[in-house]
């Protein structure tokens, strides 16, 4: 959330020192594998690791398990998108509504809801339409919530000075609302990307057919550790680009209303 | 009241008339029920600078957003020409704001623009419109900037080009320099009378400041505390545009200070009134009642 002013702010140093502090920790990571004789079976060598990573890449191995998991992302975020936006903007229209479902909605928020994948199984069965549906419940409510508080917030100011230089309502919603509410909206889109993005993964690792978290899992239970943290670090590395791309979507999105 | 509003007969062209308007806030009977205006009657002239002025809470806004379409008044008449007031009239009235009125992420020009574009001004007009507007308030090299990327004199001229390029023949201004220092309000003030006597607008103009209403208006309504009504008019006999001598003359000095008079009683009455009935307003402009 920070200005791109603050970013550049000795940009160069603090980029420094995040470079220098992945670098200790695969040094350390190093270390303790060949020096300190921790098990291989629990740490393997990240040399070890890097060949694996440039195995599984190399042979495309990846492809399905990533076509699972986008494709379940995909869905997710699409569908609580939509709903989120559309529920939310719906509630925010009415004082009373709003009143009523904010904080609903926030205290279901607040709960732990990975606790409804076992349900989630037995109604969607173990493949991608339980994730599917997992990463929509989570995701829904960051959207939901910033919609409602992205359009209940607008400046009435403006609204007012709208309407008294004849806004129809369809252009009050189009030069008014949106722009003013599109901040939030676009930062609750992002946290719903991040927490759909997580649970997916997630409930992979706990019950399911497919997908990079099934990968990595199954691996660990072929006790093949170097071949599992190729995939995590894989994993780690789609994880930040999207969550990356995401930021960039937003930051340019709250730029140009 | 009714010495105020001159017979219907006699002043046919007034711009606006307001008759025996009564607003409240909240439902009779509720804690938040408050008697904003009371069967107030007033004419405006058109052409003229009419200020209202008064103690906090007086209604002074009130009448401002009632005679505009905001408000919808609970009893009462108003008419702009011969067309009853019933809610925003975008080709008779021009709003200008205390402050932040502007729509941020807009540049100034784009503002003036989107002003035009809710109106309904052909495509074709829009865009020199604005540069005159904008030439009109001397902000044309600030056309490209954000609002908050200006001082707020600078906004509020900005909010003035926005207002003018609408044309219309009124224009009702809620308190328009009430957020800006001393000075600055002193400048705007000065250059709104050079700008107004050029352009035969009606305006009602709501303000705090005494020597704000002697030097801008050609009348001053004086509102008593709430619920508030008109309780006197005073006439400003001086032609626009006005100078800054006129703001150091014995005239003006005698006029403030009748102004003065009129008006500390009214303050005191209504700074022992308590805090609850702002509130009450306040509730419903942002339940968007106002």
């Amino acid at each position: 959330m920070s200005a791109p002013r603050d970013r550049f702010k000795g940009g160069l140093a603090s980029r420094l020192v995040q470079v220098g502090f992945l670098v200790a920790i695969s040094v350390l990571w190093y270390l303790a594998t060949t020096r300190w004789g921790v098990n291989k079976l629990l740490l393997p060598n990240p040399l070890n690791v890097w060949d694996q990573l440039v195995d599984v890449i190399a042979k495309g191995e990846y492809l399905n398990d990533l076509r699972i998991t986008l494709t379940e992302l995909a869905f997710a975020f699409a569908i609580s998108m939509v709903s989120g936006t559309l529920i939310g903007f719906a509630i925010s229209r009415s004082p009373y509504f709003t009143k009523v479902f904010e904080p609903l909605f926030a205290g279901i928020y607040s709960i732990p809801i990975i606790l409804f994948l076992p349900l989630y199984v037995l109604f969607f069965g173990l493949g991608p339409a339980s994730k599917i549906a997992l990463g929509t419940t989570i995701s829904f409510f960051p959207v939901v919530l910033s919609t409602i508080a992205g359009f209940s917030n607008v400046d009435r100011v403006l609204v007012t000075a709208a309407k008294s230089m004849g806004a129809s309502d369809y252009q009050l919603f189009r030069y008014v609302l949106v722009p003013a509410a599109l901040p939030v909206i676009l930062t609750g889109l992002r946290m719903g990307f991040t927490v759909a993005l997580l649970s997916i993964i997630g409930s992979e690792t706990i019950a399911s057919l497919g997908g990079l978290g099934h990968r990595i899992v199954n691996l660990a239970e072929n006790m093949d550790m170097a071949r599992m943290f190729a995939y995590i670090v894989f994993a780690i590395a789609i994880a930040a680009f999207l969550n990356t791309t995401v930021s960039v979507l937003e930051a340019r999105g709250k730029r140009q209303r | 009241m009714t010495t105020i509003a001159t017979p219907d007969a006699a002043k046919a062209d007034a711009a606006i008339r307001v008759r025996n308007v009564s607003h409240h806030f909240g439902e009779e009977g509720e804690a938040r029920h408050v008697r904003a205006l009371l069967d107030t009657s007033l004419d405006v002239e058109r052409g003229e600078l009419l200020c209202l002025i008064g103690p906090s809470g007086c209604g002074k806004s009130t009448l401002l957003n009632v005679m505009g379409g905001l408000f919808e008044p609970t009893t009462g008449t108003v008419t702009v020409g011969d067309k009853p007031v019933r809610g925003p009239m975008p080709h008779d009235i021009a709003f200008i704001f205390q402050e932040n009125a502007l729509f941020p992420w807009n540049t100034i020009f784009e503002n003036i623009m989107l002003g035009m574009t809710f109106q309904g001004v052909p495509k074709s007009e829009r865009e020199d419109r604005a540069r005159r507007a904008l030439e009109a308030v001397g902000l044309d090299e600030f056309a490209d900037h954000y609002p908050s990327q200006l001082s707020g004199g600078m906004r509020q001229r900005a909010a003035l080009a926005r207002a003018l390029s609408l044309e219309t023949s009124i224009l009702l201004m809620d308190e328009p320099f009430g957020a800006l220092d001393e000075q600055t309000r002193m400048v705007l003030g000065e250059d709104l009378s050079v700008l107004l006597s050029r352009s035969k607008k009606t305006i009602v103009f709501v303000t705090h400041s005494l020597g704000e209403a002697v030097f801008l208006a050609d009348r001053v309504a004086v509102f008593s505390a709430r619920p508030g009504t008109i309780k006197e008019v005073i006439e400003i006999d001086e032609p626009h545009p006005r100078k800054p001598e006129f703001m150091t003359s014995a005239k003006f000095h005698t006029l403030r200070d009748r102004l003065y008079e009129l008006l500390h009683d009214e303050i005191r009455k209504s700074m022992s009134q308590s805090a609850k009935p702002k509130r009450a307003y306040e509730d419903a402009v942002a339940k968007g009642e106002a």
